[in-house]
């Protein structure tokens, strides 16, 4: 009893705040422990093979699809290739693209390289702004200094 | 010549708005009440002239006027009417427009309506208000005029993007932004106050109505935004955690958290520094948003117009505004006199509870937001932050705070009795606990958490229809006095029932949809079925159609459900030549309160050979209710707006002590 302060008032705001410290510690540390869990890294497809992603592992690899790399299989299945200026991954993925997915033009997919380096997608983004570009793969060109042809 | 005209009218409006600061500060300072009336109406002038811009800018566009590059760049002459007008706010430029006329639009609303606020803090407010105007318009016209001609005008414009052409989307636009720039009232209150040193419950009681105003029609905004998602891009889905959403969806947080705790300043007089914190952070979670949403800094999958360059001056706005705005706050604030005791048990208490979860809540939004930007900016390596991290962090947040929401309001002022709280509250929870077993005993596939969230839900449906018992002593009275009470329950307690009816309504339809919710897709010949939920589609032909600005494959499906009903569908797959861009129409056939939602694919070779077209069908039980619940609250804000103790002009009466008020309660 002699630890807690002797003013009403006073013993009050250290209530508050005993409240009020479990809530704002549960937020910090589950946005902590979900932002290891939760942050997916992306990569063109020269950075994916320099860095040797661990297949697996959930990531995003973008740039352009590369022109009649397309093949779309009877079950459903939909094969591409997603190239930067220095290297080209192959993607599989199951499922319907999106509408603005084109030869040529921009996208992002996310998913995992299995072993032999074929990247199973997940989830295939084409942004539908009105450059058709994510912006991941614009800086990702721009860096491998491939975006004057990708305009 | 009537770009022009829109021009002058823009920098007229920029005129005003520095006129209307100007005499506002000088009313303030000689105590004047002509300059003050100078400034009121510069304000009404600066809104007439923003809106005459506007008018120039959309009859530049239903005309198809393509030497003003904004609408080459985002018009076509086959648009439909509807959509050349949504095109002048569908640009960047536009945007910032319509931005500008709702800025001056509530500052005229409070030039107008405030005749009975105090004349030192209205001119302050108004000052407040017309040097946003300065900022916000000034952008406009400098750095983003949308009346800019070109040379060379093109013969056809480049059309707007084909996926906003959608009569939600065409009015998604106005809503969200009359939501974000409500704020703005808000946050010139909050400085006005902060100046004047003096933030009382007749501060609060008007601050309020603002607060309601805007952060219903925010609701409003975002729910057509988000059922735009669900049923223009295809996949079903209502919100994906996406950068853009979170932008509108953290002021929302931070708005909802405002609106409790200013009940806390109106009727006892405590936590003034919080509530004018929260005023000044909705405002700048509002300028984050446009920021983010209009400079491009944040992949999104979202269509929107950006430009990079603009985007740092935005930021400065930002940075200027929202920087003076918690200077002045620290600086005065800690001057602020300290407000009325409360015991932790006790409504005071419930709402502190809700606005730090809330607040944490927004908080965890906004590092799931801003991170990736952080950590691109530090590291140069590009990430992205998705629908999990949300999930751990915003969910369990959200879940506490939600198991709370029904006890709030039945605690008392001061010192609140938790016995009597359980004494009113039993039935509910052990209802709600018997909705929870019964859909685990019924519903299949069997889950364990989704009972437990519609559990949540029915907790919420039914402790916000306990409380509205327990006012009218439901049980406890004769039948005809309970109806008596009914009937004299001011629109205020309305509002907030309807309001914590519809997140009850919401979280049922959230948690239902995405437990159980049936996807099929199949390559489908002519002939062949797919079977989805309790149907069975059968596609009977593709055939062409003709649109307005496009040409479309339109598939006749054939719905047979389990009892022998035929009925009929038929989704589209639009091209538009305008734009070199496909979309998909997708067919959605209401059951009730769920949805059977239908989409036309690509063109593909069929298992058997020849042609067979990708078709996707979701089963998407309850969704209805997604967009249902946020409506609910909406109308719960609207009617509380109503209720005659928050009228614009009764502000007046608000001066009346702080315990009066809280006895009337």
């Amino acid at each position: 009893m002699s630890l807690l302060p002797k003013s009403k008032k006073a013993r009050r705001r250290l209530l508050a705040v005993a409240v009020a410290a479990p809530i704002v510690a549960a937020a910090a540390g589950l946005s902590l422990y979900a932002m290891g869990d939760a942050a997916v890294f992306f990569y063109s497809p020269s950075d994916a093979q320099q860095k040797s992603v661990p297949p697996g592992k959930v990531v995003r690899i973008g740039g352009l699809v590369q022109p009649g790399s397309v093949k779309k299989l009877p079950d459903g299945r939909v094969e591409f290739a997603i190239a930067d200026k220095a290297a080209v991954s192959p993607v599989s993925y199951q499922g319907d693209l999106p509408d603005l997915f084109r030869e040529g033009q921009g996208v992002v997919a996310q998913g995992a390289f299995d072993r032999a380096g074929v990247f199973e997608a997940k989830e295939v983004l084409a942004k539908h702004d009105e450059n058709y570009m994510p912006k991941e793969v614009a800086d990702a060109l721009k860096k491998s200094g491939e975006w004057n042809r990708a305009q | 010549m009537i770009a022009e005209l829109g021009a002058f009218a823009l920098m007229l409006a920029l005129a005003l708005s520095g006129l209307q600061t100007a005499l506002s500060v000088l009313a303030k300072v000689r105590r004047s009440a002509s300059l003050r009336g100078g400034g009121e109406g510069a304000a009404a002038g600066a809104f007439l002239a923003v809106a005459v811009a506007f008018s120039a800018l959309i009859y530049a566009f239903v005309t198809s006027d393509f030497s003003v590059a904004n609408v080459a760049a985002n018009s076509h002459t086959d648009k439909p009417l509807l959509y050349k007008v949504a095109g002048a706010w569908g640009s960047h430029e536009g945007s910032m427009l319509l931005w500008c006329l709702a800025l001056t639009g509530f500052g005229a609303a409070v030039a107008l309506a405030g005749r009975t606020l105090p004349a030192g803090l209205k001119a302050l407010a108004l000052a407040s208000q017309g040097t946003l105007g300065l900022l916000f318009i000034g952008y406009t016209a400098f750095a983003s005029n949308p009346f800019q001609r070109i040379a060379d005008p093109p013969v056809e414009g480049r059309s707007l993007n084909p996926i906003l052409q959608d009569p939600f989307l065409a009015i998604h636009p106005p809503f969200l932004y009359a939501g974000y720039v409500g704020f703005s009232v808000v946050f010139s209150f909050a400085v006005a106050a902060l100046i004047e040193g003096r933030i009382d419950a007749a501060w609060a009681r008007w601050v309020r109505p603002w607060t309601l105003a805007a952060w219903s029609l925010l609701t409003v905004g975002i729910v057509l935004g988000s059922f735009w998602a669900y049923y223009e891009l295809g996949w079903g889905g209502w919100w994906f955690w996406d950068p853009v959403e979170n932008a509108s969806f953290m002021p929302w947080l931070v708005g909802a958290a405002l609106l409790h705790s200013a009940i806390v300043t109106e009727k006892r007089g405590a936590l003034a520094g919080w509530t004018v914190f929260l005023a000044l952070a909705a405002f700048t979670f509002s300028m984050l948003g446009a920021f983010l949403v209009r400079s491009g800094v944040l992949t999104s999958v979202h269509a929107f117009a950006v430009d990079p360059t603009r985007g740092v001056l935005l930021l400065i706005i930002l940075g200027v505004a929202a920087g003076a705005g918690f200077a002045l706050f620290g600086w005065r604030a800690p001057k602020l006199p300290p407000g009325g005791l409360f015991a932790p048990v006790s409504r005071e208490g419930a709402l502190v509870l809700n606005n730090l979860f809330l607040a944490a809540a927004a908080a965890t939004v906004a590092l799931g937001t801003l991170y990736p930007l952080i950590r691109q900016a530090m590291t140069g390596e590009a990430i992205s932050v998705g629908a999990p991290y949300f999930a751990l962090t915003f969910g369990p947040l959200m879940v506490a705070c939600l198991l709370l929401v029904p006890a709030g309001p039945l605690l008392a002022w001061k010192r609140g009795d938790v016995h009597a709280v359980v004494q009113r509250l039993w039935l509910a929870a052990a209802l709600a606990l018997a909705c929870g077993a019964l859909a685990w005993m019924v519903v299949h596939p069997r889950r364990l958490w989704a009972p437990m969230g519609l559990a949540l839900g029915a907790w919420l449906i039914l402790g916000a229809l306990s409380e509205v018992a327990a006012r009218v002593r439901l049980g406890a009275a004769p039948v005809a006095e309970s109806l008596r009470r009914l009937k004299g329950l001011p629109r205020g307690s309305w509002g907030m029932t309807l309001a914590h009816l519809g997140l009850g309504v919401f979280v049922l339809g959230a948690v239902f949809e995405g437990s159980w919710k049936v996807e099929q897709v199949s390559v489908l010949a002519p002939g062949r079925s797919l079977q989805v939920g309790a149907y069975t589609l059968t596609l009977k032909d593709v055939r062409d159609v003709a649109g307005p600005n496009y040409e479309a494959e339109r598939g006749l499906i054939a719905v047979r459900s389990r009892g022998g009903a035929v009925s009929e569908i038929a989704p589209e797959r639009r091209f538009y030549p305008a734009s070199r861009q496909t979309t998909s129409q997708v067919a959605i056939q209401r059951h009730g309160i769920s949805d059977l939602y239908v989409v036309l694919g690509e063109r593909r070779a069929a298992a058997g050979g020849g042609d067979g077209w990708l078709v996707r069908a979701y089963w998407n039980p309850w969704a209805r209710l997604i967009f249902a619940g946020p409506l609910l609250m909406a109308l719960g804000g609207l009617v509380s707006l109503s209720d005659r103790r928050l009228r614009l002009a009764v502000g007046a009466r608000a001066a009346r002590p702080v315990l009066a008020a809280g006895a009337a309660e």
